[in-house]
């Protein structure tokens, strides 16, 4: 099959007077990991809500596997699966029984379902906790459950709403691992982030989203390239900012940042900083530069 | 580190999931919302604690009070079996709320399911857990004293009618639990509709009443589905007590379902 996973053309969806998505347009290949970056109120999970059915756009079309999700919903909802930004697991139940109602509700057979969720239970690195209350889960371990609820059928298109956020780094890191091991089976992954460092470790391709639009669009090393390289600090010993100096990420433009402030006599500590998302914004909004940080 | 893209695979694609046959998926969520029911121990405690303290104290506290004879044990069960229906079915809106906050019932929306089976398994949960309730709270009054004279038929009937009624106030609590901004929220709303019974002729005559009170009192839902249940139990007269008992129902549910419906539409994917 030759269609793509999402096609997105000049969607628009506004709530009340606020335009959220403002004539986005995207495509989304088969296999493809793809992140859509943007800061909160940027227009991810309204964009997530559309492409899974939830809520409808104003103008403009979207379909996933080559099915419109207005006019085809139900055979869209049949391919998809989504974890959402609460991890919309079951409290009151262990995690054996939450595998297998979303199995039953994805119509597979009793037996059926009890031999889906122990494999599952085993894959996602539950066994453990699988006749345990979800109630009791670390948020870590209620993501992998969140996952693994996605996967009684496996998707065509997985859609992740900021899958890490509120976690601790190292759940944080076996969630990439889990989602990198997911997309190699071949299963589409669109997901949504504010962490550059997570859609740099996830995603073939990366959308920065701003204003409900895309922004920039391109390779993880390719945005890079147009921020910058890092950022050298400057901190008192109270750890208050005194000067930053943006630099090339070259040896000799570092040198220049440092001699830099070394000619200004500056005392303090020196740190060097990755790019943020807000650099990202920056870089990529430059005209209206002071509007995007307030915003992000 | 960038993940590899990975080759467009011939292979076959992977397995839909399967449209469901009948009722499973209302099925799937009755049993969810009766583990539901089970596992939230205090709820269902007190879904049939209070019904029986409420009947222990208008029985033995109040009743010597309101009627000196010791008969009121046969008039007030009937009230106290319809307040017991009550109580049940409104923990139904804190379920149903609880949901809308945690995002289940988006993830559930983007699933190729019925929209109201989820909806459907808290309130046939609520119906089997409140008929239990209710048959408790019966055989209590028959220990206190309580000594009914219907027959089979006016018993199935009652059960009937206990049903149906259970069944229309549990869809009103369910939309109920939509509309309220949070769990906390609609178990406040829920307070508000349990004080219905208390201004009807459950638990005192309206003869009784202020005037001004009497109107009301004679002519809002409850009152004629306690004369029924009543007329049902004890053999007063029935008149057209249940046409206007089975009438009130059926427009509580219709209209509960019709506003459900509507703010499932509207509310949902809408966090």
């Amino acid at each position: 099959m030759t269609t793509n996973a999402i096609e997105i053309h000049n969607l628009r969806k506004t709530f009340g007077r606020q335009t959220v998505i403002d004539g986005l347009s995207l495509t989304v290949e088969r296999g493809e990991v793809f992140a859509l970056l943007g800061p909160n109120g940027a227009g991810k999970t309204t964009t997530i809500n559309v492409l899974t059915t939830l809520t409808s756009a104003d103008s403009g079309t979207a379909s996933v596997v080559g099915f419109n999700v207005r006019s085809q919903a139900v055979e869209v909802q049949r391919r998809i699966s989504l974890t959402g930004q609460a991890a919309a697991v079951d409290d009151a139940l262990t995690a054996t029984e939450n595998v297998v109602m979303f199995a039953r509700l994805a119509g597979l057979g009793r037996g059926e379902s009890h031999r889906r969720a122990a494999e599952l239970i085993e894959q996602f690195g539950l066994t453990d906790a699988a006749s345990r209350l979800v109630r009791a889960f670390s948020g870590g371990m209620r993501r992998r459950l969140d996952l693994a609820l996605s996967f009684v059928v496996t998707p065509e298109v997985l859609f992740l709403d900021e899958p890490t956020t509120g976690l601790d780094t190292r759940s944080r890191r076996e969630l990439w691992d889990l989602i990198r091991s997911l997309a190699a089976s071949g299963t589409t992954v669109f997901l949504t982030t504010q962490y550059l460092e997570e859609a740099d470790q996830l995603a073939d391709r990366i959308a920065v989203l701003h204003n409900g639009r895309v922004a920039a669009l391109g390779t993880a090393a390719e945005l890079k390239a147009r921020v910058g390289g890092d950022t050298v600090e400057l901190h008192d010993e109270n750890g208050e900012l005194l000067r930053e100096i943006p630099t090339d990420g070259t040896v000799s433009d570092l040198r220049r940042a440092l001699d830099l402030l070394d000619e200004d006599g500056a005392d303090g500590v020196v740190t060097l900083r990755r790019p943020s998302l807000d650099d990202v914004f920056l870089a990529l909004t430059s005209p209206n530069a002071h509007a995007v940080k307030e915003t992000a | 580190m960038t993940t590899a893209v990975p080759a467009p695979t011939a292979a076959a694609p992977p397995p839909l999931r399967r449209r469901l046959r009948g009722v499973t998926a209302e099925s799937v969520f009755v049993e969810r919302s009766l583990r539901h029911s089970l596992r939230d121990g205090e709820s269902l405690l007190m879904a049939i604690l209070l019904p029986v303290m409420l009947m222990l104290m208008f029985t033995w506290v109040f009743g010597g009070a309101i009627d000196s004879s010791g008969a009121y044990v046969d008039y007030v069960v009937p009230g106290i079996i319809l307040t017991c229906a009550g109580f049940g079915a409104s923990s139904t809106a804190v379920y149903v709320a609880n949901d809308m906050r945690t995002g289940i019932i988006d993830r559930f929306r983007t699933m190729p399911l019925r929209a109201g089976a989820i909806l459907t398994g808290h309130v046939v949960a609520s119906l089997l857990r409140n008929l239990v309730a209710t048959a408790i709270v019966i055989g209590v009054g028959v220990l206190v004293g309580f000594r009914p004279t219907g027959s089979l038929v006016e018993w199935v009937a009652l059960a009937v009618l206990i049903a149906l009624y259970i069944l229309a106030i549990t869809y009103l609590f369910a939309a109920i639990g939509l509309a309220a901004g949070s769990p906390e929220g609609a178990n406040g709303y829920g307070f508000v509709l349990l004080f219905v019974p208390y201004l009807s002729s459950a638990f005192v005559p309206v003869a009784s009443m202020p005037g001004w009170l009497q109107p009301i009192a004679a002519h809002q839902p409850v009152t004629p589905i306690v004369e029924t249940i009543r007329g049902l139990l004890m053999g007063t007269p029935l008149n057209a007590e249940p046409w206007w008992a089975v009438g009130w129902c059926l427009v509580i549910l219709v209209i509960a379902v019709a506003w459900g419906a509507w703010l499932f539409r509207r509310k949902a994917g809408r966090r």
